[in-house]
């Protein structure tokens, strides 16, 4: 006899901790329960929720289900001789990298942080520090099970046009139930890190470029509030996973043991982070940072993940919460770029994680954020006065540029301004239309967009 | 949706020619507000160049809708008019009343119970049926046009008043009653605001403007109070007026 999945109200919001809404939590057990879940969507619909890493209202469901599919029991298994990895969706790339990485194999995509689950990771089509390299996330999966709006599970791979409306799909075209994907085979679990100050922009997009044709991973921290000759210098970090040769003879190659994780207390006021704060650090972590380029090994963990090391980090931006911009603009529009930096630099936007990346070739998602170009992401207090103009005229000059924002990272985009910023839109409509024709998969993104 | 910045998409007027409601609703559509929806019980004309084609000046789709605040069971079609239009209602104001003249309801007891029927029963119908909706969203704001009249009531005005007073508390019971729902009542409470439905009267102490009750209303929506005074001093002058004794109540003027 089956029983319904176990639900509970829950007020529910994003990693930036900003507009919460309530809404029915669903802790589906098995394959069926996610069948059983959308079969029985309630009128305000349902949407997938991994573990919250989404900044904005993307896996929130006001009045609606929400499911939790972290709660569904996490089962892996590994293909060493086609190097892919089938997992459910709500395996999560830590639980994935402490299983795989002893054996040699890497995620071939990781995000700022482990803590997200495959079927986010597919969802949101993430990138890291190897797009350049490698693509998003989605460009490594080779099939998925997806429960659609008629409560089947149908498993489709990149022939599908409904594979690729899932991949950056932001969960509207169904529940993810799980994936086979490729990995990266690794011979360490080190990586060959280097690190390199910049003087101001120009200098970081000239050795960001060069960096790209040596290196798999690189990116560039940025100092926003360096203003005048200064603006947009940073740092540089390029790395690789390191061979076997770059350890001392007789260190365990493949040990991946992240270290135990401090916390951030449950509640600090809101301002701890303001120019003062910021500036200090901004000034220490580029004084930190090598003159010339100086070559390092380093575990995984510091190298992708730096801020996994502090549990609930999120909360220092005290109890208004914070959103976090991130934009891209194609390859030609440097100076769209220029001007953005130089417009956050002189209104003081106090961010103290600004970080540049130059993107390679995307997917064939119609609703997936990377392109060819570049693209700059920054956490913001949600308190700043002024923010919410500031960022629409930002929005305006993105779109003008031909650039877009990130679905994933966003909490205040105007639904006026997609269309413009993602030309595929309505290809994408259209199959999700023909996918759940009743628009049984909601979120509060897709409300406030008209996804 | 409401976003991360306190920015809302839609917003129900109801009481379409109010003009604290106006003001707060140029605000909102200002702020990135897309489609309003103005519930009055006479209709403006199209053509005239009135609140709504300002409003679409600024960009917002807007839809006029009858609403007669003294017909209690037609509010609840008119929410769903509404939402019908709009969608999920993010804000929806209650800010229709009368004034009226307490010299006039001592004499016209009628008229006086009639006024009652707008600014109190017909905030509870209306409120409830907002209620209603927004239960079922699950979000929205509710804002409630009360007065310092009815945080005590004052013989110069005591019909208002008492119904000022009654629309206080069930405002402030509505408010816990949805508590949990993730949906919130705000509750307002102007001073004297100079405007058309005082331009007959002596001006008050300590007065405001409907744009500075608006630009008072939309900052307590981005922050998310409860209780928003306009202005904001006049919660500490009603600290004291509420201890005067009876007898020097009493003999207040005004």
């Amino acid at each position: 006899m089956t029983t319904d999945p176990p639900t509970r109200d829950a007020r529910l919001s994003g990693w930036g901790r900003t507009a919460p809404t309530r809404a029915r939590l669903a802790a589906p057990r098995d394959l069926a329960d996610l069948a059983a879940l959308v079969a029985k969507a309630p009128p305000r619909g349902l949407i997938a929720r991994g573990l919250g890493r989404s900044y904005g209202d993307a896996a929130q469901n006001a009045g609606g289900v929400v499911v939790d599919c972290a709660a569904l029991p996490p089962r892996w298994t590994l293909d060493e001789r086609a190097g892919e990895v089938t997992a459910t969706a709500g395996v999560s790339l830590h639980d994935l990298m402490r299983a795989l990485v002893p054996r040699g194999w890497f995620v071939p995509v990781t995000p700022g942080t482990r803590y997200v689950t495959v079927g986010g990771a597919i969802a949101a089509d993430v990138h890291g520090k190897n797009h350049h390299a490698d693509c998003s996330f989605g460009a490594h999966v080779r099939s998925l099970t997806l429960v659609t709006a008629d409560g089947r599970a149908r498993v489709l791979g990149p022939g599908d046009p409904l594979f690729w409306a899932t991949v950056g799909g932001m969960g509207l075209t169904g529940l993810i139930a799980e994936a086979t994907f490729g990995l990266i085979p690794i011979e360490t679990s080190r990586m060959r890190a280097e690190t390199e100050r910049t003087r101001d922009l120009d200098h970081t997009l000239e050795l960001m470029t060069a960096a790209d044709r040596s290196h798999r991973y690189t990116v560039a921290w940025i100092d926003l509030l360096a203003t005048g000759a200064r603006t947009g210098r940073g740092v540089i970090t390029r790395g690789d996973h390191a061979r076997r040769d770059d350890l001392p003879r007789g260190t365990p190659a493949l040990d991946f043991a992240p270290g135990t994780r401090l916390a951030a207390p449950p509640y600090l006021p809101g301002g701890l982070l303001n120019r003062l704060t910021v500036r200090a650090f901004n000034e220490l972590w580029y004084a930190r940072a090598p003159r010339r380029r100086r070559a390092t090994i380093q575990p995984i963990a510091p190298f992708f993940h730096p801020l996994d090391s502090v549990r609930d980090w999120n909360r220092i931006y005290g109890p208004r919460g914070f959103v976090q911009y991130q934009f891209v603009v194609p390859t030609g529009a440097e100076d769209t770029l220029r001007r953005v930096v130089a417009r956050l630099a002189e209104r003081g936007v106090v961010s103290f994680l600004t970080v540049l990346k130059r993107f390679g070739a995307g997917t064939p998602a119609p609703l997936s954020f990377p392109m060819p170009g570049w693209t700059l992401a920054l956490d913001i207090p949600a308190g700043l006065p002024g923010l919410a103009a500031l960022l629409r005229e930002l929005d305006e000059r993105v779109a003008a540029a031909g650039g877009r924002v990130y679905l994933a990272k966003d909490a205040r985009l105007r639904a006026d301004m997609l269309p413009a910023m993602y030309p595929r839109l309505d290809e994408w409509r259209k199959i999700r239309r023909g996918a759940d024709p009743d628009g049984r998969f909601r979120s509060d993104l897709a409300r406030r967009l008209d996804l | 949706m409401r976003n991360a910045l306190g920015t809302v998409d839609t917003v129900l007027l109801l009481g379409g020619r109010s003009e604290i409601g106006l003001a707060i609703v140029e605000r909102l559509v200002r702020d990135g507000a897309r489609k309003v929806v103005l519930a009055a019980r006479e209709r403006p004309a199209e053509s005239d160049g009135g609140p709504a084609e300002r409003l679409r000046e600024l960009g917002a789709d807007v839809l006029a809708v009858d609403f007669d605040a003294a017909r209690p069971e037609t509010h609840a079609a008119v929410i769903d008019a509404a939402a019908e239009f709009a969608g999920d209602l993010d804000v929806i104001i209650s800010a229709f009343g009368v004034l009226g003249d307490q010299a006039r309801y001592d004499a016209d007891p009628v008229a006086a119970a009639e006024s009652v029927q707008v600014n109190l029963a017909g905030h509870v119908s209306a409120g409830l049926a907002a209620a209603r909706r927004l239960r079922e969203q699950r979000h929205g704001t509710l804002v409630v046009l009360s007065s310092v009249a009815g945080v005590r009531v004052r013989r110069a005005n005591f019909v208002y008043g008492a119904a000022k007073a009654g629309l206080d508390g069930f405002a402030q019971g509505l408010g816990d009653a949805l508590h949990d729902s993730g949906a919130r009542v705000m509750i307002v409470r102007p001073g004297f605001v100079i405007g058309r439905m005082t331009a007959h009267l002596p001006r008050g102490p300590m007065p405001t403007t409907p744009g500075a009750v608006a630009d008072a209303v939309v900052a307590g929506l981005r922050e998310g109070r409860r209780v928003v005074w306009a202005p904001a001093a006049l919660r500490l002058v009603w600290v004291v007026l509420r201890l005067l004794p009876r007898a020097v109540w009493r003999r207040l003027r005004r």
